[in-house]
């Protein structure tokens, strides 16, 4: 068999594994495989990071180009000049996230960590009535009576905050990583050394289980960045808008930019100079961005989140 | 009695911390659950709450039923939930297992790192951003691929009124998305298997493709029939986003983007038919409930650990 003697870096100590490798040519054929669909991946986000920085006033005649003829920054100014509507967005997906990602941490970690004890009387209990809602789903219609309704969270911001604060599948990865992570001999000695559970799930718990915890942590940042469904059902409200929501908005009528806008006596002339489609982009683009610098933690955790779900009692 | 007061005390500090999620579970998940009735009912909103709204509307038994499964749309939205689905799960397991493979042959192991991260990507982007990454292609006068149609002298497509197109479209977009993220836990699983299977492969002189067929794919089938069996048991529910973002809630596609759960949200919030979108819903809870139930039988039977419950 055929083994290719070179990996990267040339002269370097082969391991023994790379006995195992592909021949020459079919590494490069999954090389081109496995590149191309990376890039594949990551060109549309590129590509209208270009559009964004197109001239509006080429994109009539040439559309969308992967190298316009004329570059320009005028949808990021115009953003930055009118946009106090993306800027409130900005905070409320901002507040959301922050507010969101609290709450849901502590209500999953505390449920988690209680029914993770063995000497919880009704550890059984509170484990199925949280698995069993996985199984079911009432669906949108009551969902949304009881949360507009009864709850009466239509137009608040809680509404964008609470639907999305506790999950039992992420009770369920959390409590397999404690009894994972943390001995029980170690949970027991605290007991006799005299101390509460808030005590042990603070003093012990938590350190013990950060990894797990970011995971959880990062899964409901990402949960709350992205969400535009609940404000979809919830929210009329302009100012409550969260981000994704507004692009979702704009979307769907294109003279949303020139209703809110800060100035509201604008000539028609000054409306059809306006840099709808590329500040459009611009806006995706800026949504986009955090998610793009948080990338690297999060690909870290995900990864190690998938192998937390994979190792159970 | 006495001793239930003494055990709640025992526990109590326990209880507290169950207190917040058990409430939330109560007004999510249980709650909606009997609030399902309004699929029987002629659903009448009432300015005194929600109480009000539920119990002062009129009993109509199945007619909601009735009137939906007597429509087209009970048939369209059932088909396309489906089919989607199944398309989804099939061409998703053999693509991302494919490619789980590839990355882990990769003789340059950084490369391949590079290649995961990239296509990591769409996994973290929300379906609103990814609705307007698949207008810089559709777009009817500016798109890229209406231009590239153009460099082979073809007529520009509309594309977001073209119903033929959409199966494909959305097929294409869903597995973008996703396949990253599942060729991922297919690689972690790879990684996990024992070298020393290979090793001893290659002492009896198999070749590499005899090591991927008679090793990594059989040590991967359980967890692919793990993967298989959960994503079955969701086969009645459809990605919202994806059905309804990416083709622009455009109403000349309906027929091939229609899935339940867009179905009932259109009935909640534009046409106005909550009873019948109610029905929708209760039909694809207990459709849904009954899949989760087999899908998790069966998942016990090939491995206990991998099952729900």
């Amino acid at each position: 068999m055929q083994t290719t003697r070179n990996s990267g870096k040339a002269g370097r100590i082969r391991k023994p594994r790379d006995f195992h490798q592909i021949s020459k040519g079919w590494n490069i054929a999954f090389n081109l495989i496995a590149g191309l669909f990376a890039l594949a991946c990551v060109f549309p986000f590129v590509f209208v990071v270009i559009i964004s920085l197109t001239d509006e006033s080429v994109l009539a005649s040439e559309g969308y180009r992967l190298i316009p003829s004329q570059w320009s920054l005028d949808a990021y100014r115009y953003i930055f000049e009118s946009g106090d509507t993306l800027l409130r967005a900005y905070g409320v997906t901002i507040a959301v996230t922050v507010i969101g990602t609290i709450v849901s941490l502590i209500m999953i970690s505390l449920y988690a960590y209680a029914v993770s004890r063995k000497g919880f009387r009704y550890r059984r209990f509170f484990s199925i009535f949280a698995i069993l809602t996985m199984l079911f789903n009432g669906g949108m219609i009551p969902t949304y009576m009881i949360v507009a309704q009864l709850l009466g969270l239509k137009n608040s911001i809680w509404a964008l905050i609470l639907p999305l604060a506790m999950n039992a599948f992420y009770v369920m990865i959390l409590r397999t990583f404690y009894s994972t992570s943390v001995p029980d001999a170690l949970v027991e000695s605290g007991k006799i050394d005299g101390a509460g559970e808030f005590r042990i799930f603070l003093k012990i718990i938590v350190p013990l289980s950060l990894p797990g915890l970011a995971t959880i942590g990062l899964f409901s940042t990402l949960g709350y960045w992205n969400d535009w469904f609940n404000a979809l059902l919830y929210i009329d409200n302009p100012n409550l808008v969260p981000l994704q929501s507004m692009l979702m908005r704009i979307e769907s009528s294109m003279q949303f930019i020139q209703q809110n806008s800060a100035n509201a006596n604008i000539s028609m002339a000054a409306l059809q100079s306006l840099p709808q489609d590329t500040a459009r982009m611009a806006m995706v683009v800026l949504a986009t961005l955090p998610i793009i610098f948080a990338y690297p933690f999060f690909q870290r955790y995900f990864v190690q989140g998938l192998t937390i779900g994979a190792v159970k009692e | 009695m006495g001793n239930f007061f003494k055990n709640i005390n025992r526990n109590k500090a326990l209880l507290f911390m169950v207190l917040p999620g058990t409430i939330w579970f109560f007004f999510f998940s249980y709650l909606p659950l009997a609030g399902t009735i309004v699929a029987f009912k002629e659903y009448r909103f009432s300015r005194d709450g929600f109480w009000a709204s539920i119990f002062r509307s009129e009993w109509v038994g199945w007619d909601n039923f009735k009137f939906l499964f007597s429509t087209d749309d009970a048939f369209t939205i059932t088909r396309n939930t489906l089919l989607y689905n199944l398309a989804f799960i099939i061409l998703g397991l053999i693509f991302s297992v494919l490619l789980a493979i590839i990355l882990s042959e990769l003789v340059n192991r950084k490369l391949s790192k590079i290649y995961q991260t990239g296509m990591f990507l769409p996994y973290f982007l929300s379906w609103v951003i990814v609705g307007y990454f698949v207008f810089s292609f559709l777009s009817m006068d500016r798109g890229l691929l209406n231009q590239i149609l153009g460099w082979f002298g073809m007529d520009p497509i509309q594309w977001y009124s073209e119903a033929k197109y959409w199966p494909y479209i959305l097929i294409i977009v869903n597995l973008w998305k996703s396949i990253g993220y599942s060729s991922v836990v297919y690689l972690a699983a790879i990684l996990g298997i024992d070298k020393s299977l290979y090793e001893a492969a290659m002492i009896d002189g198999a070749s590499k493709w005899q090591q991927i067929r008679g090793i990594t794919i059989p040590m991967l089938t359980p967890i692919m029939t793990i993967m298989t069996l959960l994503a079955v048991g969701k086969i009645f529910y459809a990605d919202f986003g994806l059905f309804y973002q990416v083709p622009r809630d455009s109403g000349t596609l309906y027929a091939v983007t229609n899935v339940i759960d867009t179905y009932v949200y259109r009935g909640l919030m534009t046409t106005g038919e909550i009873g019948m979108s109610a029905a929708a819903g209760l039909y694809q809870s207990i459709v849904g409930f009954v899949l989760v139930i087999i899908s998790n039988y069966v998942v016990r039977r090939v491995d206990k650990d991998s099952a729900l419950f």
